[in-house]
């Protein structure tokens, strides 16, 4: 086995026992992404020196006695998450040179672990994409079908641990872009509830929406990386105060007394590949088979759910995405007159397409006649899918359900229709509209030979629960998608 | 179900963004069909119903007025695009 294709749990192992070293371990990870990411595309930025500079210190740590589960294990970072003298591009024009003066949260959890970070990775513009076509900067590849999408918005994190060019990463999702690649890609995804993880140097995208999660090669490493990252941050006050559990303490043998439900509306969504629904049905039987009881769950307002996110997050975004008027940060644009030409010739310029149309939609939505209609009837739209959530997780611990209706489309298929675009996420935006946690892990494999994922649903800050069914559906069918051919 | 062009222009004004025909024309229909589909937000009863901004309930997050580490002048202007004298330099904004 190359020393790239370890998880974080099995490198851990092997550096405790001074096996291998971190140097080797990060040398190993950065030679395949010199090897294989002019293909694949999935990172902005490679930061070796400096990942070099850390592994080092992460040995003489381990020399010391002086170690934590992440010490010395190769990251990358999605591309929004601030990192101190390293650009952080969001995927934009507009933040293409922007070198943050600080460290998001979660960032410097990840370095007092002694955590190694590789580089940042591609991703849709601000977020705003399914497939990170719609990065301003480069185009990232499935490592499954190269001619195919990785999903999105984190599709270079995805792409990244898919085939092997990092050990785990940290996404965001604001509507699906931590579990969707990750269904995509093959990999494993977690987004926690609203407020378990700081936001805190998170570009804001929906600020009511985001939240930053793992995305791992197993399910192990993603009760890992949730011990670090979760918790209460001063600096997000939408970071809640709730104590944190050991979350791998979750991943024990046996769901017995787990009750599963299962939403019909779901499964009879208009579009849902059949290849889709027969993995994720197949998937169900062997959880039942680990003890857990199945019935079934309906979330009545699922089909409200696409129609009140794209009203609410557009919403959400055209007010946070006002500042970037050329002033403090990011790209202005040369060709002005006055203030006011200054500010839409930047903006026009910085932004590309789809967060121009975001914007408008927005703006749009909260104008002068139209936010009743629109804002505040998404908003109430919002609880009653809200009660949908808790009424199901009255008689249910977790929910099961597709991640995506179909597996990775090809590159260019949905780009130039928006809406088709948007009704692709009809399965993973409840979960950031509720605020609770969601789950992808690899379930099954197309016929076509890209990978299909399980999605698993808790109510708030029951991760760990959500954990361990993943966990108790891994050991039962394995990794079904193993890895991609890179042909290296 | 189109945009109207001006409703798209006088929006953009409102987004400080600027746009040429092809994009007012482009983002007209796709807009169109977005706002179209979300029409069905109409079949939802919403009576009574209470609008949720926030998915989590927190109180006011309060903390003790002390200062703490802050960014210093020349951190906080490091990216921008031109700055003079400690400060960031802006287009004339008033005559």
């Amino acid at each position: 086995m190359k020393l790239y294709e370890l998880g974080i749990g099995e490198a851990h192992g092997l550096l405790k026992k001074k096996e291998i070293s971190s140097r080797e371990l990060t040398r190993s990870v950065l030679d395949r992404i010199a090897a294989i990411d002019d293909r694949v595309g999935a990172y902005l930025t490679v930061t070796e020196t400096a990942a070099m500079h850390s592994a080092e210190r992460a040995d003489r740590s381990i020399r010391s006695g002086q170690m934590t589960p992440l010490t010395g294990i190769p990251m990358a970072l999605k591309d929004l998450l601030c990192t101190q003298g390293v650009r952080t591009t969001c995927g934009s024009r507009m933040l293409e040179n922007f070198i943050p003066p600080y460290d998001a949260t979660v960032v410097a959890r990840l370095k007092q672990q002694d955590a190694v970070i590789v580089g940042k990775t591609n991703m849709d513009e601000f977020a705003m994409g399914s497939s990170t076509e719609n990065s301003g900067l480069k185009r990232t590849r499935n490592p499954w079908n190269l001619e195919c999408i990785p999903g999105g918005s984190s599709g270079g994190s995805a792409a990244a641990v898919a085939s092997d060019m990092c050990l785990g990463a940290l996404g965001s999702d604001t509507g699906g872009s931590i579990r969707q690649p990750a269904s995509h890609c093959g990999i494993v995804g977690l987004k926690p509830t609203y407020g378990r993880v700081s936001r805190f140097g998170l570009v804001a995208f929906a600020s009511s929406l985001d939240q930053i999660g793992p995305m791992t090669k197993n399910v192990a490493d993603s009760a890992v990386l949730m011990n670090c990252i979760s918790g209460h941050d001063p600096k997000d006050s939408t970071s809640v105060p709730e104590p944190v559990p050991d979350y791998p303490s979750f991943l024990t043998e046996g769901l017995e007394g787990v009750r599963v439900g299962i939403p019909r509306e779901y499964f009879e969504a208009e579009g849902l590949d059949p290849e889709v629904s027969g993995a994720v049905r197949r998937a169900v039987k062997v959880i039942e088979s680990r003890g857990a009881a199945c019935l079934d769950v309906s979330l009545p307002h699922t089909r409200f759910v696409v129609a009140a996110y794209y009203i609410i997050a557009p919403s959400e975004a055209s007010s946070n995405l006002a500042r970037y008027d050329g002033v403090k940060y990011g790209y202005r644009a040369g060709d002005h007159q006055d203030y006011l030409e200054m500010y839409r010739s930047t903006r026009s310029k910085g932004f590309g397409p789809e967060v121009q149309r975001r914007i408008i939609l927005g703006t749009y939505a909260l104008s002068a006649g139209y936010y009743d209609a629109y804002y505040r009837k998404a908003s109430q739209v919002r609880t009653l899918i809200m009660e949908d959530f808790k009424a199901a997780f009255g008689t249910c611990d977790v929910i099961l359900a597709p991640v995506a209706p179909t597996p990775a489309f090809a590159i260019g298929e949905k780009i130039d229709d928006p809406l088709t675009m948007y009704l692709s996420d009809i399965f993973t935006l409840s979960a950031n509209l509720a605020g609770i946690p969601g789950m992808s892990v690899p379930c099954g494999v197309s016929s076509s030979g890209l990978p299909i994922g399980l999605q698993v649903l808790g109510n708030h800050f029951n991760e760990g629960i959500l954990l361990k069914v993943a966990y108790n559906f891994e050991q039962a069918a394995g990794h079904p998608p193993g890895r991609p051919e890179m042909g290296v | 179900m189109k945009i109207p062009k001006e409703d798209i222009i006088h929006v953009a004004g409102l987004a400080r963004l600027e746009m040429d025909d092809a994009a007012v024309e482009a983002f007209s229909e796709q807009l169109g069909k977005v706002l179209e589909y979300v029409e069905t937000l109409n079949r939802a009863d919403t009576q009574g119903v209470a609008p949720t901004t926030h998915a989590i309930f927190l109180n006011n997050a309060f903390r003790e007025d002390i200062q703490g580490e802050h960014l210093d002048r020349e951190s906080a202007l490091s990216n921008a695009p031109e700055k003079e004298d400690g400060s960031f330099l802006v287009p004339r904004v008033v005559g």
